[in-house]
């Protein structure tokens, strides 16, 4: 494993707890490269998470402070120790059902608030840790533990909910395009104001095996199919980007800017 | 005193099953009538959950996940006021978040069954582990006074028959009632016994009688639903016997708050169940609940044929609690050993009720109790 | 058209954890070389993890030390 990155982690917390294959183990190894590529110090920051398996990406693997809190309550505690210490830079990382389900609210009025804090969704549109539940994010149609015969529930576009609560930097990035998702990553850390990114990363062991997925590689495979980025899209007619998950960064405002 | 119970068909064809406890308390929950869950996931819980979406299709019912367990709790309000017969499944955190819900259930008097599966607490714990550590918090944990029923199996077969007695209880005295289950028996596989018919009580109706309020001296008044015409005022305000608001009136919130207590507390002798196991000539005396009972009575035998004259009082119900029967234990024995998994909250409470030495034997490092342990720390402790 | 020797490359040097290889063979089937393969004897964690089998054939293109989701494989470019 690359020296620099090792310096980051707590090894003795290593193999990680996550399944074979699981998509939030690309995440972390791209958010650890996305803070050394930007050459931030891990003493300044401040990782806060929730409860679920995305929850353990930062705690207790990163080497920095961590605040592993209250399913769905990561974002009001992140917002307290922001409040208190604004030099603090904290990202929250955590899952799409602990941030947007019983989170949604600290979700939508951090992001009103135009709150300094990242955001980091890993988004597997499942209840992983519990067993497979539908979540607020699963697909239509989708076999869960609770959606046996399919999931009739539309899901939330997670980058329209924030948007339209006020974030100032919103994106989407699958794991498995692990460049542009640490470009992404950089530009939402360096940019002052709430942003959020819905990171695409597959659950095999609970989405997987449910939906008819073999390997870890036939979803990653998958998600790389129907991933668009949002600027081909502009591109095409209505009909071909019809099915499609639109990726990239859909806004971008205010300070903090491009690197 | 008679109750209007009702003989059903059980739900499963009747004869031997070998299922795991959550499921069985889903097959109760059925069994009794419920058709409707609302629930969220968490362990060690959720089996009960992916049991009842698969049986609530089966019958007809109704199933939805909801965002939180805020919001599983209203939605169960919301269902039993619609007419329905309600249950959720959850941990201690999840209870910790109901608590609010329950106070509303409790001052509008509204059916419904949460089945608490407690585990190691406090906090997020260790989530898949067991733990007996949210005795008081189901009864106190929302503010206010109240009288909610909670009971605690200590087998599969228990989480069957509890749960139907839950929604029995819950229905005869409109209020919130818990099954007090905790992770080992929860994901316990053992033979489930069903029999032919099942005793359910359904609430009672009485259109046109005011639904907040009754001079009968059950104290519980009838139950109607959304839709009947009834023009319902439910409020978690306190409200007077037609659910008008009396948030400024002494006599009506006297009157309210009594009511509440008495019509589960004057009649407790319905709900409390206790078993007892060679108290006959014991001089000693262990009182235990749920899954600790099964390690409790092994160091009682074990005890006994070291000529201890020992014996124990399971407790089937916790609240409301059994004050006589510990209080009777207490008259013939030396004293009182309470194994529990959790730092003494049930040992707490007999000391109301008996001024015996009232020796705690808590332990929470997560596991289950074993048999050598109670036996060693009866001898180490005995006066 | 190439009139003077090939200058001999040196190899990519890939390193991978067989510790923290949880055997998803995420790598392997990415590798565009087909430079992985999986191990015959199983680890001490349980699994077949993934083995190097064919490091000259590594073009650099690091997509799997970055899917690696248990950070165990490490690639030192080739030149």
């Amino acid at each position: 494993m690359n020296e620099k990155i090792y310096q980051m982690i707590n090894p003795q917390a290593f193999p990680t707890p996550f399944c074979p294959g699981c998509g939030h183990g690309i995440l972390m190894n791209a958010v650890l490269r996305a803070i050394l590529e930007l050459e931030y110090d891990l003493k300044d920051m401040l990782f806060v998470s929730g409860i679920g398996c995305a929850a353990w990406i930062p705690s207790p693997h990163f080497k920095a402070d961590t605040l592993h809190t209250l399913h769905g309550r990561a974002i009001a505690y992140a917002t307290g120790a922001k409040l208190f210490n604004p030099k603090l830079k904290i990202m929250v990382i955590s899952g799409d059902g602990d941030l947007s389900a019983i989170g949604g609210n600290h979700l939508i009025h951090a992001a009103r608030r135009n709150m300094d804090l990242t955001v980091v969704c890993a988004n597997n549109g499942i209840y992983g840790m519990t067993g497979g539940q539908v979540a607020s994010t699963t697909p239509l149609g989708s076999r869960t533990s609770t959606t046996p015969k399919g999931n009739q529930e539309p899901p939330f576009d997670l980058c329209k909910l924030v948007e339209a609560a006020g974030a100032t930097f919103v994106a989407r990035q699958p794991v498995v395009t692990p460049i542009p998702l640490t470009r992404t990553l950089k530009r939402a850390i360096v940019h002052r104001g709430f942003s959020f990114i819905d990171v695409l990363s597959p659950c095999p062991t609970q989405f997987g095996r449910r939906n008819a997925f073999r390997t870890p590689h036939d979803m990653l495979v998958s998600l790389k199919n129907t991933c668009l980025s949002v600027e081909k899209a502009r591109t095409m007619s209505p009909e071909d980007v019809k099915g499609k998950i639109l990726v990239g960064e859909f806004v971008n405002q205010g300070e903090g800017g491009q690197s | 005193m008679a109750l209007p119970f009702k003989k059903v068909k059980s739900s499963l064809t009747p004869g031997w099953y070998f299922m795991q406890g959550n499921e069985a308390a889903a097959e109760g929950a059925i069994a009794a009538g419920c058709r409707f869950y609302a629930g969220y996931p968490i362990t060690p819980s959720s089996e009960v959950m992916g049991r009842m979406v698969q049986r609530l299709a089966d019958v007809g019912g109704v199933f939805v996940q909801m965002e939180d367990e805020i919001g599983s709790v209203g939605a169960l309000i919301g269902a039993s006021w619609a007419g329905a017969k309600a249950l959720t499944a959850t941990a201690g955190p999840g209870i910790s978040l109901m608590t609010e819900g329950i106070g509303y259930a409790v001052i509008t008097e509204t059916p419904c069954v949460i089945i608490d599966v407690q585990r190691a607490g406090p906090s997020t714990g260790q989530a898949t582990r067991p733990g007996q550590g949210d005795v008081m918090q189901v009864k106190w944990g929302a503010h206010g006074d109240n009288e909610i029923v909670a009971l605690a199996p200590w087998s599969v077969q228990e989480m069957y028959e509890l749960t139907i007695k839950a929604f029995n209880f819950s229905e005869r005295f409109r209020v919130p009632a818990f099954v007090l289950a905790d992770e080992a028996v929860g994901h316990l596989r053992e033979t489930l016994v069903i029999s032919e018919e099942v005793e359910v009580y359904n609430r009672f109706k009485a259109p046109g009688l005011p639904p907040f309020g009754t001079d009968d001296p059950r104290g519980v008044p009838p139950m109607p639903a959304f839709g009947e015409g009834e023009n319902l005022l439910v409020t978690g305000s306190t409200h007077d016997p037609q659910g008008f608001r009396k948030t400024a009136d002494p006599a009506a919130h006297a009157k309210l708050t009594e009511r509440l207590v008495r019509k589960v507390r004057d009649y407790k002798e319905e709900v409390i169940q206790t078993e007892s196991y060679f108290l006959e000539d014991a001089e000693f005396g262990v009182v235990s609940f749920g899954f600790t009972a099964r390690a409790a009575i092994q160091a009682v035998k074990t005890l006994r044929k070291e000529g201890v004259k020992i014996g124990m009082l399971r407790l089937v119900s916790i609240w409301p609690f059994a004050g006589e029967a510990v209080a009777e234990l207490g008259q013939k024995c030396r004293a009182v050993y309470v194994p529990e998994m959790n730092r003494g909250q049930v040992a707490g409470e007999i000391r109301k009720y008996t001024t015996r030495p009232v020796i705690p034997i808590p332990k929470t490092n997560g596991e289950v109790f074993e048999p050598a342990e109670i036996v060693e720390a009866i001898r180490r402790n005995m006066p | 058209m190439k009139d003077h020797p090939e200058k001999k490359k040196k190899n990519a040097v890939i390193r991978i954890n067989q510790n923290w290889c949880k055997g998803c063979y995420i790598c392997l089937e990415t590798c565009p070389k087909k430079v992985f393969d999986k191990s015959s004897e199983v680890s001490e964690k349980g699994v077949f993890p993934v083995v190097v089998a064919r490091p000259e054939d590594c073009s650099s293109c690091l997509q799997c030390e970055m899917l690696c989701p248990d950070l165990a494989i490490d690639v030192k470019k080739g030149e």
